[in-house]
């Protein structure tokens, strides 16, 4: 079964002449379990589609499912169990005086866990950081140690579908291996199914099975990875942008 | 070939709480007609190294060298004052993120107008059409609107390349770019990299390329100085980057993902104290 529809998907922000469509029709489904890449230039309207999808976009039109159920304008609480999101930016996604413990904490509680406690320390163990980190604030955690808690807190309410918007692009590249390595694991590990936005082309070769591009809120080609490593790719865009970054 | 600018033994020093903290360690290296990339991870002191060459680091801020001299005359001697007649004029540099380094309140054409005449005697008219000029050298499409616009009506790739055009405007000798290109796409930083190394080729600049990307130095520079931990741990030539001897670099490169080798597991970088304590190697020629 497919874990995420995107059906004839638009997004726009203003109304009149100051309009933008952000994304035009745009369609695709993800698998239980499978990694889904979105690749174009800034601009594209990639990361609006993981907006449109966790409901950070409130102008919208089309067919989005997850997990079997058609999603509405207002979002039941149990969608936020399913489907969570990592942002770009580590250094700006965390709240400065929220201590590692308070910002997993809150989450967990929110969503209704009982054995926080436990669970604070299973989360920090999972994503590779350990108990030493629990009570301290972003300021005294490095880049890479930060986009750890993000992720930590996104797996806090158990999710099935990770929305990881450019996870690794503020991080240097011995940091980005991490990362990487860390979501690999965590998706063998938990079956999780990814949507991953990247400019990075080999990031997204790496992280995913299929891809879609796109280029001025359009998707104009979905490719598996095999066509992306044989530069096999057909839309001439997609061409340019393999060229681009080899 | 001709040296423009000699640094020896370079230190920048930060005062703190803890002690004094080292963030450049004795860095010696010369640069000639030529593009000299400057490679490390944030915090290797890539960027206070092209910082202290302008002496831009304001105390408490500490900078030591036996020398930094450019032609011949050593920069540490110079005042304040005389200073100012170098930064701009002989050494210009470019920052990493244009949002921030172009005034929101100013034309794009009255800044560029500014950077000329304050060094250049000329008359408006005479400012504008060079900048007119400079604008179109770096690809502007319609320059004469860009010049009536506000940077906020700039995107991203377009603001660069404004302020390489008003770092270029001098006619400067030495071109110092710190990571000109990492806040733009791929397609747009082809571009820019295009113009800055057609300006370059043709002015016979010295150019310092400051990067975190290892890829996109040892295809745009000549020569490549690896930095980590504020000092320079190997040299090599830009199209021998791929046979880099340090664990550093070769670590660095490992942990690339790349499309034509897929592997479960990216190399993860494991790092040796020995590699911040061995002394700086030299890049002087």
């Amino acid at each position: 079964m497919n874990m995420l529809e995107i059906e004839r998907l638009n997004v726009w922000f203003g109304h009149g002449r100051d309009r933008v469509d952000a994304v035009k029709d745009a369609s695709f489904t993800v698998a239980r379990g499978e990694s889904f890449g979105l690749v174009g230039e800034s601009g594209s309207g990639k990361s609006t589609i993981l907006r449109a999808i966790s409901g950070l976009a409130p102008h919208w039109s089309g067919r989005m499912v997850v997990d079997g159920v058609a999603l509405e304008k207002v979002r039941p609480r149990a969608f936020y169990k399913t489907v969570q999101m990592v942002f770009q930016d580590p250094y700006a996604s965390l709240h400065p005086r929220h201590s590692v413990d308070q910002v997993l904490g809150e989450t967990l509680q929110l969503h209704g866990f009982g054995d926080i406690d436990a669970r604070v320390v299973k989360l920090l163990e999972d994503v590779g950081l350990g108990q030493k980190f629990r009570f301290r604030y972003p300021h005294q955690l490095s880049g890479g140690q930060r986009q750890r808690v993000a992720i930590a807190r996104a797996l806090a309410p158990e999710p099935e579908l990770l929305l990881l918007d450019e996870p690794t692009s503020a991080l240097d590249v011995s940091v980005q291996a991490e990362i990487l390595n860390l979501l690999v694991d965590l998706r063998r590990e938990r079956g999780l199914t990814y949507v991953m936005v990247s400019h990075d082309l080999s990031v997204v070769g790496h992280m995913c099975e299929r891809l879609a591009v796109m280029k001025n809120g359009e998707i104009v080609e979905v490719m598996g990875v095999e066509t992306l490593r044989k530069m096999e790719a057909k839309h001439p865009y997609s061409q340019s942008l393999l060229a681009a970054s080899v | 070939m001709e040296t423009l600018l000699d640094v020896e033994d370079l230190w920048v020093r930060f005062p703190s709480r803890h002690g004094v903290f080292d963030a450049v360690r004795g860095v010696s290296f010369t640069l000639g007609r030529e593009r000299l990339g400057i490679v490390g991870e944030s915090g290797s002191g890539k960027s206070m190294t092209g910082r202290a060459i302008l002496r831009l680091i304001r105390p408490p801020g500490i900078v030591e060298a036996k020398q930094i001299s450019l032609d011949g005359v050593d920069l540490m001697q110079k005042t304040e004052k005389e200073m100012r007649a170098v930064r701009g004029q002989r050494i210009s540099m470019v920052m990493q993120d244009p949002k921030f380094s172009l005034n929101p309140v100013m034309t794009i054409g009255a800044q560029i107008i500014e950077a000329y005449r304050q060094h250049n005697p000329a008359s408006k008219s005479q400012a504008y059409a060079r900048a007119l000029e400079m604008l179109e050298a770096v690809s502007i499409r319609d320059a004469e609107r860009v010049m009536r616009a506000y940077p906020h009506e700039m995107s991203g790739g377009m603001g660069q390349r404004i302020m390489i055009a008003m770092m270029l405007i001098p006619n400067p000798e030495i071109l110092i770019a710190d990571e000109p290109t990492s806040a733009l796409d791929v397609s747009v930083q082809r571009q820019v990299l295009d113009i800055m190394d057609k300006l370059v080729k043709e002015r016979g600049m010295g150019l310092i390329f400051i990067s975190h990307d290892l890829n996109l130095v040892a295809d745009f520079c000549d020569r490549v100085l690896i930095m980590y931990a504020g000092r320079i741990v190997e040299i090599c030539e830009a199209d021998k980057l791929a046979q880099a001897k340090h664990p550093y670099t070769r670590g660095l490169l490992n942990s690339l993902p790349r499309l034509d080798a897929p592997r479960d597991h990216l190399e993860v970088l494991k790092r040796d104290p020995a590699w911040s304590e061995a002394p700086s190697v030299s890049g002087r020629v």
